[in-house]
């Protein structure tokens, strides 16, 4: 372990040890123990017009233990710190759903679980994190592999040498903790980032060898990427200089997975600073591509209610508010009332989206900043 | 009245002989009166050959024949008017003396030799037997448990197949009231609309007097037996002893025994241990004993109810019951004080139906019209009656007698259209709320009770007072709905709950409000007993079993005013309860998770686990105070500070009564409507912190 590394670890102990700390001491004091933790939330973010990115406001909620609503999440709290403890004097590290099973039992003399599903320890998990501000790869906690990377590049992941040039029709697997200590980037002949919606399409991609001709690294999330997309993201943007294109379908899900690469959620708005990438462009799909690529009205969609609401949210984001060619594409899709799959262009040809929508749109610098 | 009996079927009922007509008594399933024929064969009837058979009825020999009208339906209904009927009296007499009552109910199984009555019975067997008493077989009618039955299981008995068929019961009522004048006596219990109560606009329990000579006249009819009764007015008068038997066409008694007795016979009990606490002498009182045919059962709408409601209503009244089985129950006196006396008052105009008034023009004293107005009648001055007398066409010096029928029919119009003051309302006596309270929880063990007096008000000219006492909690089943016990002059009304203005307005009143469940179209559920009682001087039946109240707007509107009076005070005392139970349940869940976070804790740090689980424990003890505000260490009862209830004088809270506020006990059964819109506020709440977090899945925490 690197210096630093250990560093940072023995402090994520210490910050663990003060949670438990504090409700001795509440208790000790006949207070009612309380965690501060940040509210992740819209109403507690912040956009940040200078840096481009969204970042978590001052406001909090205390998680009391006496009140009914917070009892069980105080003490699942609690259980989540325990176990991260735990990992921590073990030096162990582990992933969020065997965090799960491991805080998981049955409350002695109830029928109650200290958890029922995944999905309440993960969001306690990003409550801790924000607590006691020690990142999850802090905490020794990490989630499954999601998303796939090839491209004219060398890297060297948990000490074993990599080259993204032959990893076959599957790609490298990224995970889920891709920092400097695991993850170096070696020689690279990368002259962009390309970030794909969808595996399908990304799939298309690395069979015609897109990487190798346009020399550039594709990358694919899984849909929304997962954090260890975004950090990986973030640090081939900043620390190789990479330009990052963002290809998505055409509607507003693909806005949003773009708005959350370049200026962050508002729920890990905490995490912004790591793994925004404000410069990050949208190549497409844009509503106008209909007319430009002359694609058949037939393989349009549609829009839903949901869709022309969450259209109109969209619109109204801060970090959208001043950038018109974006008001003018989402009113654009509004108005023609349809939206698009990236898989529509393959009713032109099977590669037409490798061959000639994608490099005319870069040639054409026809992309949304 | 008498017109409505056939004259024509009456003289062929008539030919039936005595001995026919024993039989068909006994013979099982009963027949139902044969509905008169068309007689093909015989030859017309001519006015002549019909004036034959024109004559007149007695009053008791139509009774006899419509003995329903008079609560006498069906077997088991009939031991129950009958006790009623003597108790009522009873309770009357004591009370116009102004004594505390002390009454003794006694049924016992009077089969044991059927033919026991049989000499006699030829006496009085002339009388039309067709359909009495054989009842619906001998099987057990399914019951559902009297009101203490149901409060208190173990009294619960059911009653023994032997019991069960046993067809014929001697009742004995006996009270220490002022007892009644020797040459009375054969008058009272040997005919028919024969008493004290019927000539006065009084508030008491008999009106018509006919109750106790038709309990008798249905045990004469179905047994045989003379009705026997024991009086005494006072120490230094000896008591009198009477056998009689009535001549139901004459509506006279006929005297079998008339003795002076040196000592008042004590009562035989063939258990001894059953005996019932007696005086060694009996100063003043009357005994009444009746054989009649009946069925004895157990549960609602039994003689046990009778006497369970009446002792509720009448906690100054002290009553020992001993049923056919021997089972002995005494409902103490919790009150000291008789009842004051109700005046009795002239009937007001408004309230005064046309045949009744044409009745008393012909029967007045006065001459004039103007006098009968203002004498007969209350609230009707000189001016008044002028005015009336005017409306009418009439004048205040218009003879009486000379009043023709549409004269009459103006007259009563004018009265109606006539402003004339209310009539005055001090002739009522109103059990009030204190008693009503005392009555409840002597019988019930509830933890709340209340109680309401209206003040008085009118309908028809009459005045009349609305009393509500609600009894919530404790020892009543929590699972079913309310029960209604309805009064009218202290009297339980025990049939016909459907028909009644009183169940009527319980269903109307929005009892939501007051933190109960209620299905639609029917009253609250919960564990609630709701009194209600109409005092009057004249109760408005539905019919003349008196057993239902009719829905006058005027009595349905103070009804439900009183029962809101009470929801309110019932609501907050079960919101404050429900609330206690929540936070016993959050200490519960507090409680729960210590544990876990003691642990958690644990493993971080080094912890004296103990003392940590202890100091949380006692803030979570410190948080939830409220779930132990009625108890101490002890369980005892805390008195609550100054609130609203605990202010109220008509209010009772037995604490001791309450389950504990212990964290596994269910939620009030009454489920608290009020909590469900807080829940559906919530779960807004949650939805639109998830919209303001935008429309999309923030997943992405992988
Ligand atoms: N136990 C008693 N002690 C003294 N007087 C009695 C007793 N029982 C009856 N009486 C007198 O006998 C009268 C007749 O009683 P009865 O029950 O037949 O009629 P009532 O009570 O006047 O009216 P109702 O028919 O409504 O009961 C009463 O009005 C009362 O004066
Ligand atoms: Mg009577």
């Amino acid at each position: 372990m690197a210096k630093q590394t250990r560093k940072r670890h023995a402090a994520t102990g210490k910050k663990l040890q003060g949670l438990a700390q504090s409700v001795v001491k509440a208790a000790h004091a006949k207070r009612d123990p309380g965690i501060v933790i940040p509210t992740r939330a819209l109403s507690n973010s912040v956009y940040d017009a200078k840096r481009k990115i969204i970042t978590m406001g001052k406001g909090s909620q205390t998680r009391t233990f006496f009140n009914l609503g917070m009892a069980r999440k105080f003490m699942q709290t609690m259980l989540i710190a325990s176990g991260c403890k735990e990992l921590n004097d073990q030096g162990k590290t582990t992933s969020i759903r065997d965090l799960f099973y491991h805080c998981k039992h049955t409350i002695e003399g109830t029928r109650e679980n200290t958890f029922d599903e995944q999905s309440e320890s993960d969001p306690i998990i990003e409550d801790l994190e924000v607590a006691i501000g020690s990142l999850r790869e802090e905490l020794g906690l990490f989630a499954e592999n999601k998303g796939s990377m090839v491209g004219p590049m060398t890297i060297v992941d948990a000490g074993d040498t990599i080259d993204l040039r032959r990893m076959g029709s599957g790609g490298w697997s990224v995970p889920s903790i891709v920092e400097s200590d695991v993850i170096q980037f070696r020689k690279h002949e990368a002259r962009y980032v390309l970030l794909i919606e969808k595996a399908a399409i990304w799939k298309r991609f690395n069979e015609d060898r897109f990487w190798d001709k346009h020399k550039c690294v594709i990358l694919h999330g899984g849909g929304q990427p997962p954090r260890g997309v975004r950090r990986l993201l973030f640090r081939l943007h900043n620390e190789l200089k990479l330009p990052v294109y963002v290809l998505t379908d055409n509607d507003p899900w693909g806005y949003y997975i773009y708005s959350v690469v370049k200026q962050g959620s508002i729920n890990l708005a905490f995490e912004s600073e790591r793994m925004a990438v404000p410069r990050a462009r949208f190549v497409g799909m844009s509503s106008f591509d209909v007319g430009r690529f002359d694609i058949d009205s037939s393989v349009t969609i549609a829009l839903k209610d949901e869709d022309r609401n969450r259209a109109r949210e969209i619109l109204k984001y801060p970090w959208f508010a001043d950038k018109r060619e974006w008001k003018r594409e989402i009113e654009q899709m509004l108005k023609t009332g349809v939206k698009l799959e990236l898989e529509a262009l393959s009713s032109k040809d099977f590669s037409f989206i490798t061959q000639t929508y994608l490099p005319r749109k870069l040639k054409d610098k026809q992309w949304l900043d | 009245m008498s017109k409505k009996a056939s004259p024509a079927r009456k003289g062929k009922s008539k030919s039936k002989s005595p001995r026919k007509a024993l039989q068909a008594e006994s013979a099982p399933p009963p027949k139902p009166p044969a509905p008169p024929r068309a007689r093909k064969s015989a030859a017309p009837e001519t006015a002549e050959s019909m004036a034959v058979q024109q004559k007149e009825i007695a009053v008791s020999e139509f009774f006899a024949k419509n003995r329903h009208l008079l609560g006498f339906d069906n077997p088991r209904k009939a031991l129950l008017t009958c006790v009623k009927e003597a108790v009522d009296n009873s309770l009357d007499a004591c009370e116009e003396g102004g004594i505390l009552p002390e009454i003794w109910v006694i049924i016992e199984p009077a089969n044991g030799n059927g033919s026991a009555a049989g000499g006699e019975a030829k006496k009085t067997a002339d009388a039309p037997l067709t359909g009495l008493a054989s009842g619906k077989g001998g099987a057990k009618e399914e019951t559902q448990p009297s009101l203490l039955e149901t409060v208190h299981p173990e009294i619960a008995q059911s009653v023994s197949t032997s019991l069960a068929n046993v067809t014929r019961f001697r009742v004995t009522v006996r009270d220490n009231g002022p007892g009644i004048v020797k040459a009375q006596i054969p008058n009272i219990f040997g005919r028919l609309l024969y008493g004290s109560k019927f000539h006065r606009l009084r508030m008491s329990r008999g009106q018509q007097g006919i109750g106790i000579s038709a309990a008798g006249m249905y045990g004469l009819l179905t047994t045989g037996q003379s009705v026997e009764i024991i009086s005494r007015t006072g120490r230094k008068k000896p008591a009198h002893r009477f056998e009689l038997q009535m001549d139901t066409r004459k509506n006279r008694a006929e005297i079998i025994k008339d003795q002076e007795l040196a000592n008042w016979p004590r009562f035989t009990v063939s258990d001894a241990d059953a005996a019932p606490a007696e005086p060694e002498e009996v100063e003043h009182g009357t005994e009444v004993r009746i054989v009649l045919e009946a069925r004895f059962q157990r549960g609602r709408a039994s003689v046990d109810e009778y006497m369970e409601q009446t002792a509720i209503a009448n906690p100054h009244a002290e009553i020992h019951y001993i049923a056919p089985d021997g089972a002995r129950r005494d409902f103490p006196r919790e009150v000291n004080e008789v009842p004051a006396s109700p005046a009795a008052i002239k009937p007001h105009p408004y309230g005064v139906e046309l045949g009744v008034l044409i009745r008393m023009l012909k029967e007045t004293k006065h001459k004039h019209l103007g006098g009968f107005l203002q004498k007969e009648f209350s609230r009707v001055s000189l001016k008044v009656a002028q005015e009336i007398c005017a409306k009418a066409g009439l004048t205040t010096l218009t003879w009486c007698s000379q009043v023709v029928r549409d004269q009459a029919d103006r007259l009563h119009a004018a009265i109606q259209g006539t402003k004339i003051m209310a009539p005055p309302t001090n002739c009522l006596v109103p059990i009030g709320p204190q008693q009503i309270l005392k009555g409840l929880l002597k019988e019930i063990k509830a933890e709340f009770c209340c109680a309401a007096t209206r003040d008085p008000a009118v309908y028809r000219g009459n005045p009349f007072q609305i009393e509500v006492g609600l009894a919530y909690g404790g020892q009543l089943p929590a699972d079913d709905s309310a029960r209604v016990i309805r009064f009218a002059n202290r009297v339980p009304l025990l049939y016909q709950p459907s028909a009644c203005a009183i169940t009527k307005s319980v269903v109307d009143v929005g009892w939501r409000n007051y933190a109960l469940s209620q299905p639609r179209n029917s009253g609250p559920e919960g564990p609630l007993v709701i009194f209600v009682h109409m005092a009057s001087v004249w109760v408005p039946f539905t019919s003349e079993s008196k057993e239902a109240v009719a829905g006058y707007d005027e009595i349905a509107r103070e009804i439900k005013l009183a029962l809101q009076e009470c929801g309110r005070k019932l609501s907050l005392y079960i919101r404050r309860r429900q609330h206690a139970a929540r936070e016993g349940q959050r200490r519960h869940v507090f409680e729960r998770y210590i544990g876990e976070v003691v642990n958690a804790c644990g493993k971080m740090i080094r912890v004296n686990r103990k003392q940590l689980y202890a100091e949380l424990q006692a803030v979570a003890k410190r948080r939830t105070a409220k779930a132990d505000e009625r108890f101490d260490e002890n369980g005892n009862p805390i008195r609550p500070g100054r609130d609203e209830l605990a202010a109220d004088a008509n209010v009772v809270v037995i604490e001791s009564n309450a389950p504990e506020a212990d964290a596994d006990a269910v939620v009030p059964a009454a489920v608290p409507d009020a909590d469900k819109p807080k829940a559906g506020r919530k779960g807004a709440a949650a939805k639109k912190s998830r919209a303001a977090r935008g429309l999309f899945d923030e997943n992405e925490g992988q």
